[in-house]
């Protein structure tokens, strides 16, 4: 056990590094601004006084190394400083949104996850056959359609045409769930379809990988029936390759999330980011690029604790 | 019942017997299973729905006719070793194969064969389809059908362009690491980890905001954010090539580094990297799209499919599909690369799977 725990903390460890890292990027691409911070927001026209005293108001006249410990102290304790544009509160700006996103993510994650393993499973066991042929061709088409195709599709189809869902996904305090999931039904299927595809392109990979390992040959040679084959011989140890994959494409949900947010005009962080880049809301673009990297790396990490945890090999040691 | 439906039942039974007498099981399995089917969906949704199911067929069948044309003519215009290896190809690839040349042909004679420029002005807003304005007019009046052949040679070129650069980074680093080892290896490893660990997309968007939205800047954003992939497979593969006898020999014999890349390593793993160079291409075209669907890739009056989905796309809430055609071009290439990079993938990766 000495061992396992020790991996563990040494991941942990790693994750925590990279997340500092990717921390200290996200502040000083900020810093590497033709000029600086006060120019950029004020623009050719200020004149000298009109930026030495933004200089101030931003705290740019201290060493950047300083700003960042600041900045770094006040993400961790949920303060990312002000708009430049609107003067509002970062935090308060990005906290309901943020609710939004993730209630979107979970939405198309609770779907997703059983649709897509269920179904590569299921592929894999009738590998080379028509279906999987046909599987193959449809999940490739899946994949390769940029999120606002798929999303389009939808909205011209089930929203305008049919009538089925509303295209716009505007959200407005008081709702109910059940409202709530309806309103939400479209960009969620939109992330379904993408993540679903790519979750069963893995787990299958991952399952004829296993199947063509000899013991499982020998379970077949001694005559186990294929279910008891599928449930004691191959699950055990597909576990891991299986929580990877999950992981892995939660973690492809977050960049998915952008653009299906912009197409369905959904509120959440996503939105916020993109037009903060528009409008160069430098103080809302670093807390949004923070947030999702560290929802990325949080769940790369759970990835590999996950298939450390669930290792046959690792948790019962020679 | 009309006799469109009676046909269309007629049609599939009949085909799944013919299929039953002459003992074509997969065949067999697919008519059937598309006749139950088709008579739930004709239950739930009516002709309606049948009629979708049947053009999607046709339209399949016809991908597949131009699919298995395309390969015997690729058999007997190509030189007798190349032939041999097209003769293996499965239809999805070769139809892959044409796609991506007509791609080519298009972005490459753009001026010759769009009817007008990219950024004329030749009707009314929004205009329906019609002789001259064979897929209707944009949001200013522009040619859709032009600035989509147009948009061929810009999106596509640029995401060339991108995709090259990050493959010449990743590959050179790469294979450097793996002929050299040591400080600079562990150097451009941790590197590459930490670039990986920013999601593309959210990290494009941060430089961009910085630098603004030019076409150098896209460029090398992409080709930063996608050589550490290329980093890692080179370096993977140069690793495995790096340990055999041969390159021992070279050394032995006093070859340099670039000797041993450029003769020993290099043509000892081409197939992985072309294949990579393949997948990398539809990972940097989506990222390049996305960005222009959001308004930050490349800036007007250039065509550009991303940017030409969003300028038209509240054309979509009047049950119009012109928004719909520069977003399913996209989606068609990239389709079409990861058909190609599938069957090279299947290929040299042995043929493990068929067992």
């Amino acid at each position: 056990m000495g061992t396992l725990l020790r991996l563990i903390a040494m991941r942990l460890g790693l994750g925590l590094i990279t997340l500092l890292i990717v921390s200290i990027l996200i502040f000083f691409a900020v810093e590497l601004l033709p000029g600086d911070l006060a120019e950029a927001v004020l623009g050719q026209g200020a004149t000298d006084e009109t930026v030495a005293a933004m200089r101030e108001q931003l705290g740019l006249d201290r060493p950047a190394p300083i700003r960042y410990f600041e900045w770094l102290g006040g993400a961790v304790t949920g303060d990312f400083g002000q708009s430049l544009v609107t003067g509002e509160r970062v935090s308060s700006a990005i906290s309901q949104r943020f609710a939004n996103t993730l209630f979107l993510a979970s939405y198309a994650a609770i779907i997703a996850v059983p649709l897509a393993i269920v179904l590569g499973v299921i592929v894999a066991l009738l590998r080379n056959t028509v279906f999987d042929r046909v599987a193959n061709v449809l999940t490739l088409t899946s994949i390769s359609s940029p999120e606002f195709f798929l999303g389009y599709i939808l909205i011209l189809f089930l929203s305008v045409r049919w009538q089925v869902f509303p295209s716009n996904a505007s959200l407005s305090g008081g709702m109910n769930l059940d409202d709530l999931l309806y309103r939400t039904f479209l960009p969620a299927l939109t992330l379904v379809l993408v993540v679903t595809a790519h979750m069963m392109r893995m787990t299958r990979a991952a399952i004829i990988n296993l199947l063509a390992s000899p013991y499982i040959e020998m379970a077949r040679l001694k005559g186990v029936p294929p279910w008891k084959r599928i449930v004691h011989h191959a699950l055990p140890n597909a576990w891991a390759p299986i929580i990877n994959v999950v992981a892995l494409n939660l973690a492809y949900l977050v960049t998915g999330v952008v653009l299906v947010e912009v197409v369905f005009v959904y509120p959440g962080i996503g939105q916020l980011l993109v037009d903060a880049v528009a409008k160069r809301d430098f103080p809302i673009v670093q807390a949004c690029c923070l947030i999702f990297a560290a929802t990325f790396i949080l769940l790369n990490l759970a990835a590999d604790v996950g298939s450390i945890l669930t290792n046959p090999r690792l948790r019962h040691p020679k | 019942m009309s006799y469109f439906v009676i046909g269309y039942f007629a049609l599939l039974i009949g085909g799944a017997c013919v299929a039953a007498y002459y003992k074509q099981q997969s065949a067999l399995i697919v008519l059937f299973a598309l006749t139950l089917v088709s008579f739930l969906l004709g239950i739930i949704g009516g002709a309606v729905v049948l009629w979708g199911i049947a053009v999607a067929a046709g339209a399949l069948a016809f991908c597949a006719m131009t699919a298995y044309s395309f390969r015997e003519f690729l058999i007997l215009l190509l030189p007798k070793r190349l032939a041999k290896q097209v003769a293996t190809a499965p239809l999805t690839a070769s139809f892959g194969m044409f796609v991506i040349l007509i791609y080519m042909i298009a972005g490459i004679f753009a001026p010759w064969i769009a009817p007008f420029g990219e950024a004329e002005v030749v009707g009314s807003a929004f205009a329906p389809p019609d002789d001259t304005l064979l897929l209707g007019g944009d949001q200013l009046g522009r040619d859709m059908f032009s600035r989509l052949i147009f948009g061929a040679r810009n999106t596509v070129g640029l995401a060339l362009l991108a995709t090259t650069l990050a493959f010449i980074a990743g590959a050179a680093t790469g294979l450097l690491a793996a002929t050299k080892g040591g400080i600079f290896d562990q150097l451009m490893g941790r590197f590459a980890d930490i670039i990986m660990s920013i999601p593309a997309l959210i990290f494009a968007l941060l430089i961009l905001s910085i630098f603004g939205t030019n076409l150098t800047v896209i460029v090398i954003v992409v080709a930063v954010i996608y050589s550490p992939r290329v980093f890692r497979l080179t370096r993977a593969v140069a690793g495995n090539v790096v340990v055999m006898d041969y390159i021992e020999a070279a050394k032995l014999r006093g070859e340099g580094d670039w000797y041993l890349i450029r003769r020993e390593i290099l043509p000892n793993s081409t197939a992985p990297l072309v294949a990579e160079f393949g997948l990398e291409f539809c990972f940097v075209f989506l990222l390049i799209a996305g960005l222009s669907f959001l308004g930050l890739g490349i800036q007007p009056p250039t065509a550009d499919w991303g940017s030409m989905v969003r300028e038209n796309a509240t054309l979509i809430s009047f049950g119009v599909i012109t928004p719909l055609i520069p977003a399913a071009a996209i989606a068609l290439l990239t389709v079409a690369v990861n058909f190609v990079v599938d069957w090279m993938l299947f290929r040299s990766s042995g043929l493990k799977e068929k067992l």
